[in-house]
């Protein structure tokens, strides 16, 4: 079985700040990790190595020191490393990127492709999905669990729902979104981390992949960002002890006060 | 000497801080409570490759860098004081003996499963006479037909009741001295050997230190460890190295106590103000910070000397020295920062100022390291 695990380098959210005067994330002195739930994705692929021998490509779009996840990901396990780097991908919004990475996966073979739910950065969920909708894949969003039996052409998969979960069978090829939740990823392998920097990195440009370049990066990108910002914090309120009526004079009386009536 | 960390590095010390911060801390507080060996926590280190670093890829390990491996007890101790000497004591008093001195065919039958965990290591040399002045060894070893038989007892055994593999130093012939002490390789349960009491200690409380007791123990002849007579300097040279690890657990555990003070005094108000805007508290803090960065480099220069093959002894003995002292100081003061609460247990620093002591102690008292840095300065003539 081959495996691509599709991985983004996100800073890590639970250090990160907002300039209250730009709106945007302060990313000076904010550690790059591993998407959590790509990490997850990956560690159901090194599963499905471990137990049927799959071959594990992992594979990334972003900026050239996006390399360190796909470093991490060889000391995890995995067995080629592909980083989409160019500045054509630049200020690419979520379908630009999905474009990007289907011009990519059209040229490798697979049997399954893997991605995390969500990127704790964005958080928008689309990037996956619409991957799969551009390589006229069957898909499963938001997968908590992947069995296999050795010669089947088709996994059964666990769907988080909001009110449960789904039990369904996938043909393959095809491609699954993750949760972090769905298996605790292992710890890089000390052995793999001293190899992880002698081992091939693949660069691949625009160039290099099967996509109509009109839909890459900032041109691609119809979505735009008319302006983030800080909600301010609102003062305490003020609790009143009355009874109904009483409580009706009283949000009438306030809301004159402050001419909104 | 640079130490900024080269990539590889860098990865390794992301993995171990995980590792530490998600495995080794919470269990910390319970193992020391209830003086439990973890087994657990030794098997998830062996998963990942953790217990054999530095043994190079023919032998089963990882074949990362003398300063990675020492990165790891840093990390380690600095949650765990335990974990830390676990790994130090099978590291540099098991594995490295065997690597540094064993023939092609005892590197080949004990390196592959110590690298990879399935075994756990420790070190024999201590007796009740036998401390400081080691060179008192009463275990004794004759030879007899294809064996040797040991007799005799040692204390003070890290990893005891859990190694599966000891590097055992016992007399061979009196009459040399120093140069009659051989080294062997015995397997836990040959018949003979057996693990005696189990130390009540102050601090450290999760690592098995016990006696092995030898009665008429008979291994094989291929057991000894380098050349018969060997054994006093293949047990000084390792110590040497062992030194730096002890060396890298004070540090970890200096380091440990420095980050809940920061945190502690940064939440605890008194007088109407945090305690960390007193500037009694940021002169003792930044006094403190600076002997644990002047320790670490002392470690690091120790480790990348030895990564590179230079003499090490004395950077090994100043390490040791420097970084044991500081921790017991950091420790102190970061109980003291913490008041009443740090004096009990529900704060970590308690345990660590207990761990910190024996750092001090073993593997060479101060009072040792002291000999060696002077003997570097007044060589024999």
């Amino acid at each position: 079985m081959k495996i691509i695990v599709c991985i983004k380098q996100v800073p890590d959210t639970t250090e990160i700040k907002i300039d209250p005067v730009t709106g945007t994330l302060i990313r000076e002195g904010v550690p790059s990790i591993m998407n959590p739930d790509d990490k997850g994705g990956l560690e159901l692929a090194l599963r499905l190595k471990d137990e049927f021998g799959a071959h594990v490509t992992v594979i990334t779009m972003g900026p050239p020191q996006a390399e360190a996840i796909l470093r991490e990901a060889y000391a995890m396990g995995a067995d080629r490393a592909i980083l989409l780097t160019d500045r054509k991908f630049a200020g690419a919004d979520t379908l630009a990127t999905s474009h990007a990475l289907s011009g990519a996966l059209r040229t490798l073979e697979y049997d399954l492709i893997i991605a995390g739910r969500q990127a704790i950065d964005g958080d928008t969920a689309q990037v996956g999905p619409q991957t799969a909708e551009h390589l006229d894949l069957p898909q499963v969003s938001y997968v908590e669990e992947v069995h296999y039996r050795e010669g089947d052409r088709f996994l059964r998969v666990r769907k988080q729902t909001e009110e449960g979960y789904q039990i369904l069978e996938v043909a393959l090829p095809c491609m699954l979104t993750v949760l972090a939740s769905a298996s605790k990823a292992r710890y890089m392998r000390v052995r793999g981390i001293v190899e992880a920097y002698g081992r091939e990195m693949e660069i691949w440009t625009a160039d290099k992949i099967d996509v109509d370049e009109s839909k890459l990066g900032l041109k691609g990108s119809p979505t735009w960002v008319n302006k983030a910002f800080t909600r301010g914090v609102k003062p305490a309120g003020t609790v009143h002890e009355v009874t109904p009526e009483e409580a009706v004079d009283l949000i009438v009386g306030k809301l004159k006060e402050k001419f909104i009536i | 000497m640079d130490f900024g960390f080269n990539k590889t590095e860098e990865l390794f010390k992301q993995m171990i801080c995980e590792f530490a911060t998600r495995e080794v801390k919470s269990l910390a507080a319970e193992i020391d409570e209830e003086e439990r060996f973890p087994e657990e926590t030794v098997k998830k280190m062996a998963e990942t490759g953790l217990m054999g670093i530095s043994v190079p890829v023919a032998y089963g390990g990882a074949g990362g860098s003398h300063l990675m491996y020492i990165m790891a007890v840093e990390e380690l101790s600095r949650v765990c004081g335990t974990t830390g000497v676990i790994l130090s004591a099978h590291t540099s008093l098991c594995v490295e003996p065997i690597l540094q001195f064993g023939n092609e065919a005892q590197k080949m039958k004990y390196l592959p499963k110590l690298a990879s965990g399935e075994w756990l290591g420790a070190f024999g040399l201590t007796e009740p006479n036998a401390g400081t002045d080691a060179a008192g060894q009463q275990t004794y070893a004759v030879e007899n037909g294809d064996s040797w038989v040991l007799n005799g007892t040692k204390i003070f055994i890290t990893n005891a009741n859990y190694a599966d593999v000891f590097v055992v130093m016992a007399m061979t012939d009196k009459s040399q001295g120093t140069r009659g002490i051989s080294a062997f390789i015995v397997e836990a349960g040959t018949p003979g050997f057996s693990i005696g009491k189990k130390e009540k200690k102050m601090g450290i409380r999760g690592s098995a230190t016990a006696e092995l007791i030898f009665e008429n123990c008979r291994i094989p002849k291929e057991n000894l460890l380098g050349k018969p007579g060997a054994g006093f300097k293949i047990a000084m040279i390792t110590l040497d190295g062992g030194r730096i690890g002890i060396a890298a657990q004070a540090l970890g555990i200096a380091q440990g106590a420095m980050d809940e003070t920061i945190r502690y005094t940064q939440e605890r108000k008194q007088f109407g103000k945090p305690i960390s805007a007193f500037q009694n508290t940021q002169f003792q803090m930044a006094g403190l910070e600076t002997k644990v960065q002047a320790a670490r480099l002392l470690v690091y220069s120790a480790s990348v000397r030895k990564g590179l093959g230079l003499p090490y002894a004395k950077d090994a003995a100043m390490a040791k020295l420097f970084a044991s002292e500081t921790a017991m100081e950091v420790t102190t003061k970061a109980v003291q920062f913490h008041g009443g609460y740090g004096y009990t247990r529900e704060y970590p620093v308690e345990r660590m100022m207990r761990d910190a002591k024996i750092t001090e102690i073993y593997e060479g008292t101060s009072e040792v390291q002291k000999m060696v840095i002077a003997a570097s300065l007044y060589p024999k003539k």
